[in-house]
């Protein structure tokens, strides 16, 4: 089966950042494969070494920049890349829908059985692509997955879903599906020097909204980014000043006082 | 259409807080847009739900009885059944792991914009919603194009509605097709030797000890300290500690006398794990990390300086 992975390029905030209208400052952001993402590379890449997956395809909504994150992608195992960008997102704070309608038109044309993608992208942290795509292209679902354990011949996946407070759901997920998956699920490799060669080599498809049969118009976001700031802080913490040892020695008589170690 | 529907929450055979904030929430947009408040119960012992859901300000509650726990399929087909009845401007579900099993998807059936993990709004000729980015670094507004949508609320950011109601309380039939998703089985993956939320004193560890190596030097601390050692998320993701020493949301809600959190940053996540605990102290390089928002003792500051120190302290 052919597995399409959805990659998503984010960026961290450093410790110290500037906030320019209503985005952080470029040169205050790290740019990164999106953590949860990393995750669900990893499941995809071992179902093709354990034999069940015959191509591991990316897909990522972002500009050339993310090129170099998509390689890091290919270079722990995925096949090939497909980079969807256009003027149209330029700028604009894409909603679910849009995102949808470019990943639908990328299924189309791939026609995967299996799309695995984060829980969640780190910066925008919505968590509602997966299941929204799911929707659309009809197929079955699972959010927030954190054991994977696919039965290709009986055509489903058998997952846990990791509910709040330490509890999971067993849950049996009809192929073909959309599945949003959770960190821990497995240990995401590092990139062997290899790889990074070998990814070299792979295809990046660049394409944009013409490419897919679409316009500007259909991607029109319905929701606008009107303010970003920091939010205020309500800290009545007593920050402890002085070196390491003077800020130890006074946090220790806090914690006596309290009946810490006594 | 100036409407609200609620859909609440809950899990083998609890209501789950968040659709009792959720009622606060909904009757607040209700209440701007002038319109009543409507709430749905799905599966399970519906008619128990709906008398602990009949709180003043909840006009009417829909009891769809369907199977005994959250199934997608069936939930979406309920909430979509409801909003061609009720005919709502919004739809608000919980932002919990089964909210965001179901909401996306009935958004975009419905074709409402979707906003995730919402925690306040206004309502003023348009919906604008507070909500963060980049892990709770910065707070964020967003214009909703449109006079219908769907929320995710994120939980303990609204008070519960208390109180006894009159809402009139109506039985929905919904057909929901053959759910392509069955759930076989619950599993309690937190159990196990220790149990942190006994605890009167924790040592927490979070990503910024580094190493699997280095957590040793939180172990020490834990035992000058007298106390029990317990991690953020990812110390367990990268199988460092077991997870029954998960704090947080998909862990243990814990509330001992003392929390000392060590390289833990603080995410809403985490904190939705520890902030019932009596004194918290933390520890951490970065000034403007939220676990100082919380912390009654902050120091701003590398851990591999302080705590070596700290751990002397109590030799």
């Amino acid at each position: 089966m052919k597995v399409l992975v959805t990659v998503k390029e984010v960026g961290e905030a450093d410790d110290d950042f500037e906030i320019e209208g209503t985005d952080i400052a470029v040169s205050d952001l790290e740019y990164d494969l999106n953590e949860w993402d990393d995750y669900a590379v990893e499941a995809a890449v071992q179902l093709a070494e354990a034999g069940i997956a015959d191509e591991v395809v990316t897909v990522t909504i972002g500009p050339e920049r993310a090129d170099e994150t998509i390689r890091m992608a290919l270079a722990k195992g995925a096949d090939r890349a497909v980079r969807v960008w256009d003027d149209a997102f330029e700028g604009s704070f894409a909603d679910v829908s849009s995102k949808v309608d470019v990943l639908e038109a990328v299924v189309d044309e791939e026609e995967p059985e299996l799309v695995l993608g984060g829980v969640q992208a780190a910066d925008t942290a919505f968590g509602a692509t997966g299941v929204a795509l799911a929707e659309r292209i009809g197929f079955e679902h699972a959010a927030v997955v954190n054991d994977l354990d696919l039965d290709a011949d009986a055509g489903v996946a058998n997952v846990h879903r990791e509910l709040e407070g330490g509890i999971e759901e067993l849950t049996e997920v009809d192929l073909p599906a959309v599945l949003t998956v959770q960190t821990g699920l497995n240990e995401p490799r590092y990139a062997s020097l290899r790889g990074i060669r070998q990814a070299q080599r792979k295809e990046i498809a660049a394409m944009d909204l013409a490419d897919l049969g679409l316009s500007a118009d259909d991607v029109e976001s319905a929701l606008t980014l009107t303010a970003m700031y920091e939010p205020e802080s309500d800290s009545d913490a007593e920050i402890i000043e002085g070196d390491a040892g003077e800020a130890a020695a006074r946090l220790a008589e806090v914690l006596r006082d309290k009946g810490v170690g006594a | 259409m100036s409407d609200v529907l609620v859909v609440s929450e809950h899990r083998r055979g609890e209501l789950r807080d968040v659709s009792l904030e959720l009622l606060t929430a909904g009757r607040e947009l209700a209440d701007t847009l002038g319109g009543d408040l409507h709430v749905a119960v799905v599966a399970g012992d519906v008619d128990r739900f709906a008398d602990e859901l009949n709180r003043p300000g909840v006009d009417r509650i829909y009891t769809v009885e369907n199977g005994e726990e959250f199934d997608h399929t069936v939930y979406a087909a309920a909430v979509e059944e409801l909003v061609d009845r009720i005919d709502p401007a919004a739809v608000l579900v919980p932002n919990s792991v089964n909210g965001l099993d179901y909401a996306p998807a009935i958004a975009e059936r419905l074709e409402f914009p979707l906003v995730a993990d919402v925690l306040g709004f206004e309502y003023d000729d348009g919906l604008t919603v507070t909500r963060e980015m980049y892990g709770s670094k910065v707070e964020t507004t967003v214009a909703v194009e449109g006079d219908r949508f769907c929320l995710t609320v994120r939980g303990g950011e609204f008070v519960p509605a208390e109180g006894v109601g009159d809402a009139e309380v109506e039985s929905v039939d919904v057909e929901a097709p053959e759910s392509g998703a069955r759930v076989k089985g619950f599993e309690e993956v937190a159990g196990g030797d220790v149990d942190i939320a006994d605890a009167d004193v924790l040592v927490s560890v979070g990503r910024g000890i580094g190493e699997e190596e280095n957590i040793e030097l939180i172990e020490e601390l834990a035992d000058a300290l007298g106390a029990t050692l317990s991690s953020s998320r990812p110390i367990v993701d990268n199988g460092w500690l077991p997870k029954n020493r998960q704090v947080g949301q998909s862990g243990k809600v814990v509330t001992p006398d003392v929390y000392v959190a060590v390289g833990i940053s603080g995410a809403v996540q985490h904190v939705a794990g520890m902030k019932g605990s009596e004194t918290i102290v933390a520890i951490n390089t970065d000034p403007n990390a939220p676990i100082f928002d919380i912390a009654d003792y902050g120091i701003v500051g590398d851990l591999f300086d302080v705590v070596p120190q700290l751990v002397a302290e109590f030799e």
